[in-house]
């Protein structure tokens, strides 16, 4: 039993020796948005791939055996923080078994980290829900956010692949060009959307609506992370029964039925909204799920 | 605050024991000491409120510098690069921002039995560790403490110390209290501490996040509900896009199946092999092999008054088989889950028996269960679980004793709805048709599982 003992010693401390790095850039994102955006940024230099899509509910993933083996091979694992995927991605971390991507080394990146989150709660209390102590996570949503991102990614790519950092760097200043025209078209078109009074279903949307001067008077669920009630819905109806508000959000992964219920009751109009790339028909990479949420809103408000 | 420096002096007089006890038996010197004791806290009690009035004034500080930074941030957005993180105060010491993530789990439960539960036994199978049927009428549950935190950049630790009631007192365990290593390379992790071990798919699984009250009867024959012990294991994720997934480990052998630290407290030993992966956006599922060999040094099970003792080794093998539906993927609105497992077990030595005989034992038995979970729509599961055992006959020398199976495999068929107001909070309703023991039952449970806290991530 001394020699099993001994041996176990023996290879535990040869284990730890150091790290050695490797080549080519493998882009684990826990979220579509963050593929495309290295994508955007590394082009072919890189291999992105999501763990989740547009019709899953980013808050509520299983660890699943498949992620698990991703997260073991990539170089960096890009997310966006403030506790959205709390739920399965330290579990990814741990079974994964790569130091690489760890929290801490440049492998980890949090988008949240290098934009101004909103919702930052003074106090938190799960009486509220599921609050996120950091802020709100969905930071995607408002275009000026995805260009300090890319800017901090593009930074970082460089520092994980120094060979093409050149090229990282020229992708984010192409990538950033057409985004600054982008948006100035954006913002142009959805200059009537201002003071717009919107019901999101979960508190997906306070990026965009910050960004486009739309005011958030309601959500569906009754607290963050408890599905809509009748309870809540009827004292909604109470509430906007007599044009209220202007319009209802849902995403793609929650259910339409709240929103249909209180849109059928009340005449506000109700939509989904694309929440990332993939999210709808239209939104086939960053631009162009842009273009939809604009086309889905203005076409909804604008009769 | 208050915590640390109690702590600190706590630490301080239990690392001068010469001091305390040199001197007992020494009335006036207790007295002496006690005084001291009792100034020594009124000081530090003033130094800890002068203190946390500092802090507070320092966080109100670093507060509004923050909303600051925060302001010039978004004007000159998009020059940024460095993290504008929201989060920690970066000026000034504060020890509290490394605490580790905190979160107990509260678990309640009330069952009724037709047939007492005291007298509860499966013929063939002699329970040990912590099997057998809940507490008959209203009980408290295991009351679970979970810490952890990351050591440093290399190190991950994870202390779960349940507060068990037993025979009316409450007392503290140590369940899981594990170190594992963050940095190795090639995949490999170190695992060092108590632990639930790797075998199985349920084996693992905190009995919170269970989809059914208990452990199926095969867990509860085999494993003593689940196998916990000390050891030390490594794993190895292969870098396959299949995930494959290899471990081994040896436990110290103190419970049940193995028992007594046998071997000079290398007493058991671990396999596991594990696949898995995704069919569409929808389907995920998950196999394994395991194996554990445990050495049994007068190891005691089933009844407590008169216990059967056994030398011998114990070997398991147990097959597993996960499947995960949810549309596209996304659970929150509708999923399924089934899980299946097979166990096999030959257990080869000496019982003791309580009319004083010695008797070779070398006897198969198998076990298994099949249960599915669906949730129709948010907030609400329904399951249905089967399990099974049967037993090979272990001679006639057993005959009349508690080894001895019955004609019919012992078998149980649950059914539970449960219902979650939000991820943290679970209230379950169990029916189980129990044809396990001498007498069919039928046994109702209500059960309740919060938790506060940190918020956890659960495993596949």
């Amino acid at each position: 039993m001394n020699k099993i003992m001994k041996s176990i010693i023996v290879t535990g401390f040869f284990l730890l020796s150091p790290m050695l790095a490797t080549a080519d850039l493998k882009v684990f994102a826990c979220e579509p948005e963050w593929a495309a955006l290295a994508e955007e940024i590394g082009g072919k230099a890189i291999t992105a791939s999501s763990a989740t899509n547009a019709l899953q509910d980013p808050h509520y993933i299983q660890a699943r055996p498949s992620l698990i083996s991703r997260v073991r091979k990539a170089d960096i694992v890009i997310c966006s923080g403030a506790q959205l995927e709390i739920g399965w991605l330290p579990m990814l971390l741990n079974k994964g078994s790569n130091p690489r991507v760890m929290p801490g080394n440049s492998g980890h990146f949090v988008a949240s980290d290098y934009v101004k989150r909103l919702d930052v709660p003074a106090t938190v209390d799960r009486s509220q829900g599921d609050v996120h102590p950091q802020g709100n996570p969905h930071v995607q949503t408002n275009p000026h956010n995805i260009l300090l991102i890319a800017k901090a990614l593009a930074a970082r790519m460089a520092e994980l692949d120094a060979a093409k950092a050149d090229d990282y760097q020229k992708g984010l200043e192409n990538f950033s060009l057409r985004w600054r025209d982008a948006i100035t078209g954006w913002e142009a078109r959805a200059a009537s959307l201002r003071g717009k009074r919107v019901i999101t279903h979960h508190k997906s949307w306070v990026y965009l609506e910050n960004w486009l001067g739309m005011e958030e008077v309601a959500n569906l669920e009754p607290i963050s992370g408890v599905p809509p009630t009748a309870g809540h819905l009827s004292s909604l109806l109470k509430r906007f029964g007599e044009d209220g508000a202007d319009i209802i959000i849902h995403a793609p992964f929650q259910s339409e039925k709240a929103s249909k219920w209180l849109s059928k009751r009340t005449g506000i109009p109700e939509i989904m909204l694309p929440l990332t790339v993939g999210g709808s028909d239209q939104a086939k990479d960053l631009f162009s799920w842009m273009d939809d949420i604009l086309d889905r809103l203005l076409g909804a408000l604008q009769p | 605050m208050r915590i640390i420096v109690l702590g600190m002096l706590w630490t301080c007089l239990i690392s001068n024991p010469v001091i305390l006890f040199a001197q007992t038996g020494n009335e006036s010197e207790i007295e002496q000491i006690r005084a001291e004791l009792a100034a020594m806290r009124a000081d530090y009690e003033s130094r800890i409120e002068m203190l946390e009035k500092r802090l507070d004034e320092a966080e109100k500080e670093t507060a509004t510098s923050q909303q600051a930074v925060e302001s010039i941030a978004s004007r000159q957005a998009e020059q940024a690069v460095q993290p504008v993180a929201t989060g920690m105060p970066s000026a000034g010491s504060n020890d509290n921002a490394f605490n580790p993530a905190l979160g107990v789990i509260f678990q309640g439960q009330v069952w009724a039995y037709d047939n007492d539960p005291d007298d509860y036994m499966i013929p063939g199978f002699p329970l040990g560790g912590e099997a057998g049927p809940l507490p008959e009428g209203l009980a408290l549950g295991e009351t679970e403490i979970n810490i952890s935190a990351n050591v440093d950049d290399k190190f991950t630790a994870w202390l779960t110390a349940p507060i068990a009631i037993e025979d009316g007192e409450a007392g503290i365990e140590i369940e899981e209290a594990w170190i594992e290593t963050m940095a190795l390379p090639a995949g490999l992790t170190l695992r060092m501490g108590r632990h639930f071990a790797n075998i199985g798919y349920l084996n693992e699984k905190h009995a919170h996040t269970w989809d059914f009250a208990d452990q199926p009867l095969p867990y509860q024959a085999f494993l003593g509900g689940q196998y916990l012990d000390d050891g030390v294991g490594l794993r190895w994720l292969a870098p396959t896009d299949l995930y494959l997934e290899f471990s081994g480990e040896v436990n110290r052998g103190a419970n049940y199946p193995a028992g007594g630290a046998g071997r000079s407290g290398f007493g058991s030993y671990a396999l596991h092999a594990r696949s898995g992966g995704d069919i569409g956006f929808s389907h995920s599922w998950m196999a394994g092999f395991s194996y554990l060999q445990a050495d049994a040094d007068d190891r005691a099970s089933g009844s407590e008054d008169e216990p059967l003792i056994f030398n011998g080794e114990s070997d398991l093998m147990m097959a597993e088989f996960v499947w995960k539906w949810a549309p596209n993927g996304n659970i929150r609105q509708r999923n399924f889950k089934f899980v299946a497992e097979y166990l096999w077990r030959n257990e080869d030595g000496l019982y003791s028996l309580p009319d004083g005989r010695l008797q070779p034992y070398d006897t198969d038995q198998q076990g298994w269960y099949l249960q599915a979970v669906y949730q129709p729509f948010p907030r609400w599961r329904m399951g249905l679980r089967w399990d099974q055992l049967s037993s090979d006959n272990p001679g006639e020398a057993f005959d009349g004793t508690p080894l001895m199976p019955l004609a019919d495999d012992p078998r149980r068929y649950s059914i539970m709805a449960d219902w979650s107001n939000s991820e943290f909070s679970r209230l379950r309703l169990q029916y189980t048709l129990d044809q396990a023991g001498l007498e069919d039952d039928k046994q109702w449970g209500l059960q309740y599982i919060f938790s506060i806290g940190a918020h956890g991530a659960h495993a596949f």
